[in-house]
């Protein structure tokens, strides 16, 4: 347990309250929309209202008359601009699918960017937008990605690459298998949908030939670099600025068409252009994540030992490939066999496009979905056995003796090798604490009275902090206050928080007296942002390794001031002091800071300030790990479901702020809930989007939400960093359509019932008619 | 195009007069032409309560209202909650109880919330939970912002 005092300091470990708050709980953000620059113009996308066409002309000549208009863009007026870059640089076998800021020959989805409007105020650019006539000729649509690719722009087939991944042989092993059980399953399309909608603003300062980009959020250093490719300018010239940002989870802060048209139309109209996004464009334009087709069998043993695993996936891209390439089908089939130890592997992903928004990453992308296809299928693989649910899982389980556990997959460039982690260990601690055994004698007696009421179980691995490197820069000055540079993001995780209680516990000070600078690339050279659960893992290792190079340096000029040795002296509250005498001669952070100015006749031949930069690189991510356990309760009249229940465990390694870690895993599982019970796209068979409200597209409010137990257990710290640090912003929305489809299943005695989310209520209510319950 | 009315109205006690268009919604007006940015807009369509301010001292979606219908009324935004250094006991149970990530939907919730504590300060805690459902939040998954809201209705009670 903390003590009174280092909780006050905000040590590592203190559920310390953030330093992002009084701000935002004054009004005083700056959010995107908050910032204005004068002289501003303001965008209006026209977006195709056809899923595909061919784009015969676009008349903007009543638009451009409109009073206020300034000037209305299609893609002949920038036929200079390439197509958005893939983050992680150009990939010629993908190339063709990349989509232009606005559409040159084709539409491939409603809401693709046909023109711009760019106006002196708002309501005149959406005045004007509905101006710009255009004529599409429409083309066949394809909404399922199982269904036979189609011909794109007549030099490929939609199905744009095949992602395989695996190891071992199938055929031998299946042949040997005592029972071969296969399920079907389906996840859904639905997305991260943060409260703020996007934006941007570009503006060029000619005088010194430099293009800026307000409302950078995510990976803003990684986007210059996308810029910088697409724009031929030097990075020294670009600059991006992410401020308060409104949820990010993965969608917010890409590469988007918006974003690169607001800087060149800053540079060309030679006025700031403002871009704030509304919902409806939202909901069709920001990126759509999850939707995938499994069909996957296990080839199991007598004792229930699954020795192989076949799957074969559809994955819905969408329209077009955007920056993320074909990453979450990487994702996906590298971490699709979980905690458990699957001998022989194959997974297949056919990565298709077709004509709806085009998809990419959501808060744990890959994981979220493959963890449901696993989890599913070991329940059927239970049935098929006579087995425990439980049981089957435990005799599947990569062990404590096994690990660090390799295998021959690839997660985003990292060869997975699962950090040392006791995965039976803590499924015992979990199953103990929430009374499994109790729990399912009580459920089945109120089943026997009548009630729909079961529970469920879904474990996973989960992965974070990926590298390879990140650095930060610490500054002390002369009043003592401390300033750490880095290129991380924040998007309303605690950023900030974490990292100044990661200084404040190697500088031994107050972390209210420490700024933490992310998400500007004019103060840093080098940032990876903040995604994959990478931020706290990566950065936070840079700023421990600079903030304790930064002690050193401070220890060492004190020592010297105090006439004693760096060794025998400790840093309490910004105050250096001799440990055997902490009541003794003393000098401040900031009395250092000032010894050590450049002009300062004390420094001697030491490098002027109180400053440091240091580097931390990872050789393999992190994985920790955990499960989810649902109980539920089924309405037979509506087919709703009511979650009675919750429990969350997980091996976060170790804590940096409880409170904040908690609080990751209680909004992931909120967001896990919407994906199993409610949130979805559906589109007609025209390609229509049909959920382009919150009427529409259902988010949980505070009465779907359950309020979760958590087991949070500090009982492996990661071997890949010394503080050992794992991440925490996904494993709260990993497993809840597992556990919860489980639980489905339970509650009205259907195994396998569930095999697809979201379970409506209305799915779940044909479910229900079609076995008379 | 444009028609504009001169309305004036009271935003946290400062007078406010404004040349409108009638199609400018109340949260338009209140960010655009009175730089009150704290209310925020997050779904435009009366649903996500994020744009929720006081008008006369009754929680209202600013998105759903025209900046014309608010003259001569008393509006009241998050900007006007503390007093001087001072928090409103809600902005600090907000922080104590980690009820915000982003913080973009944090105004519409404290508003709503400061709106109904102050005409129903001994509210139930499943009464509670219904007028809290009626905003979004997409980050905190609600725990704490109950946990929050209660203990400023406790609070607030005690110091009355």
């Amino acid at each position: 347990m903390a003590t009174a005092t280092n909780r006050m300091l905000g040590h590592l470990g203190d559920s310390v309250v953030r330093l992002e708050d009084p701000p935002l709980v004054k009004g005083q953000g700056r959010f995107v929309g908050d910032i204005n620059f004068p002289h501003q113009l303001h965008m209006r996308i026209v977006r195709s209202p056809y899923a595909h066409g061919t784009i015969k002309s676009i008349d903007t000549s009543a638009a451009i008359a409109y009073p206020g208009v300034v000037a209305v863009w299609t893609t002949d007026d920038i036929q200079d601009i390439p197509p958005i870059d893939f983050r992680e640089g150009s990939d010629p076998t993908l190339a063709l699918f990349r989509q232009y800021p606005l559409a040159r020959e084709l539409v491939r989805y409603v809401g693709d960017p046909v023109a711009a409007v760019f106006a002196e105020d708002p309501y005149t650019a959406e005045d004007a937008a509905e101006l710009v006539s255009l004529e599409i000729e429409p083309l066949p649509v394809l909404i399922n990605a199982d269904d036979p690719p189609q011909d794109f722009k007549g030099k490929a087939k939609t199905e744009a690459a095949i992602v395989e991944q695996g190891y071992g042989d199938i055929e031998a092993t299946f042949a040997s298998a005592y029972k071969v059980v296969e399920v079907d399953v389906k996840v859904s399309r639905h997305t991260g949908v943060p409260m703020e909608c996007r934006g941007a603003i570009g503006r060029y300062d000619a005088a010194r030939d430099i293009l800026e980009m307000y409302g950078a959020a995510k990976v803003p250093h990684r986007n210059r670099e996308t810029l910088c490719r697409m724009l031929n300018r030097p990075a020294s010239s670009v600059h991006l600025f992410e401020g308060h940002t409104g949820g990010g989870f993965g969608i917010r802060g890409e590469l988007y068409p918006e974003d690169v048209l607001v800087c060149v139309a800053a540079m060309r109209l030679e006025r700031p252009v403002k871009w704030i996004e509304d919902r409806q464009e939202h909901l069709m334009a920001a990126n759509h994540s999850r939707q995938q087709r499994h069909i996957i069998r296990a080839a199991v043993a007598e004792d229930g030992e699954v020795i192989g695993l076949d799957d074969e996936l559809y994955l819905d891209q969408g329209g077009y490939i955007r920056t993320h390439g074909t990453r979450v089908a990487n994702m996906t089939t590298g971490t699709l066999p979980g905690p458990y130890r699957f001998p022989v592997y194959r997974s297949v992903c056919h990565f298709c496009l077709t004509n709806k928004t085009p998809a990419a990453t959501y808060r744990s992308p890959g994981r979220c979905e493959s963890t449901f296809v696993r989890e599913r299928l070991m329940d059927a693989v239970a049935v098929a056995m006579e087995m425990d649910p439980i049981a089957v899982r435990r005799r599947n389980l990569i062990s404590l003796e096994e690990m660090p556990y390799g295998r021959e997959l690839d997660v985003l460039g990292d060869s997975v090798e699962h950090d040392p982690g006791d995965y039976a260990g803590l499924l015992d601690q979990g199953l103990s604490q929430i009374g499994w055994d109790d729990l399912q004698a009580t459920l089945a007696e109120r089943r026997a009275n009548g009630e729909l009421v079961g529970a469920g179980i879904s474990m996973f691995f989960e992965k974070s902090g990926l590298g390879p490197s990140d650095g930060a820069k610490i500054f002390v000055d002369g009043t003592g206050h401390i300033e750490i540079v880095t290129g991380g993001a924040s998007l309303g995780q605690g950023f900030e928080t974490a990292m100044a209680q990661i200084c404040a516990e190697d500088l031994g000070t107050d972390y209210r007296r420490i700024r933490v600078i992310h998400g500007q690339t004019n103060r840093i050279d080098y940032g990876v942002g903040a995604h994959a659960s990478r931020a706290t893992v990566l950065t936070g290792t840079a700023v421990s390794l600079t903030a304790q190079a930064v002690r050193e340096k401070a220890l060492d000029m004190a020592a010297e001031l105090l006439q004693t040795k760096a060794e025998g002296l400790d840093i309490t509250d910004g105050v250096i002091h001799s440990k055997n005498n902490p009541g003794g001669p003393s000098l401040t952070l900031g009395e250092v800071a000032e010894a050590l100015a450049p002009t300062s006749k004390v420094r001697g031949s030491r490098e002027p300030y109180l400053k440091g930069e240091e580097w931390f690189h990872i050789d393999h991510q992190t994985y920790p790990y955990g499960h989810h356990i649902a109980v539920v309760n089924v309405d037979p009249g509506t087919g709703g479901v009511k979650i009675e229940k919750y429990f969350i465990a997980y091996d976060i390694g170790r804590s940096i702020n409880p409170m904040m870690i908690e609080g990751q895993l209680v909004g992931g599982l909120a967001q896990g809930v919407g994906g199993a019970l409610f949130e979805e796209f559906t589109y007609t068979e025209n390609g229509d989007p049909q959920s382009v409200t919150f009427a529409d597209y259902l988010m949980p409010t505070l009465n779907e939400t359950p309020n979760p137990e958590i087991l949070l257990t500090e009982d492996f710290p990661s071997i890949r960093t010394p503080l050992g640090i794992k991440g925490a912003g996904e494993a709260g929305i990993t497993g809840a359509a597992g556990a919860i489809a489980s639980a489905i299943d339970a509650a009205i005695g259907i195994p396998g019932a569930i095999t697809e989310v979201p379970v409506t209520p209305q799915r779940l209510k044909k479910i229900l008619d079609e076995n008379s319950i | 195009m444009s028609n504009k009315t001169d309305i004036g109205l009271t935003i946290n006690d400062r007078k406010c007069t404004v040349s409108v268009d009638p199609r400018w919604t109340l949260a338009d007006v209140i960010r655009d032409h009175c730089g009150q940015t704290g209310t925020h807009l997050g779904c435009e369509h009366g649903i996500c309560g994020a744009c929720t301010v006081l008008v006369e001292d009754t929680p209202v979606r600013s998105c759903l209202m025209f900046g014309i219908q608010a003259d001569g009324k008393k509006i009241r935004t998050v900007e006007g909650l503390a007093k001087g250094d001072e928090y409103h006991p809600l902005q600090k149970a907000f922080m104590e109880n980690h009820a915000l990530q982003c913080g973009y939907c944090t105004p519409g919730f404290l508003m709503l919330a400061a709106g109904i504590l102050e005409s129903q300060p001994d509210i139930s805690d499943e009464d509670l939970d219904e007028v809290l459902s009626s905003n979004l939040c997409r980050c905190t998954g609600y725990a704490n912002i109950v946990k929050a809201v209660r203990s400023a209705r406790d609070e607030m009670k005690t110091a009355s």
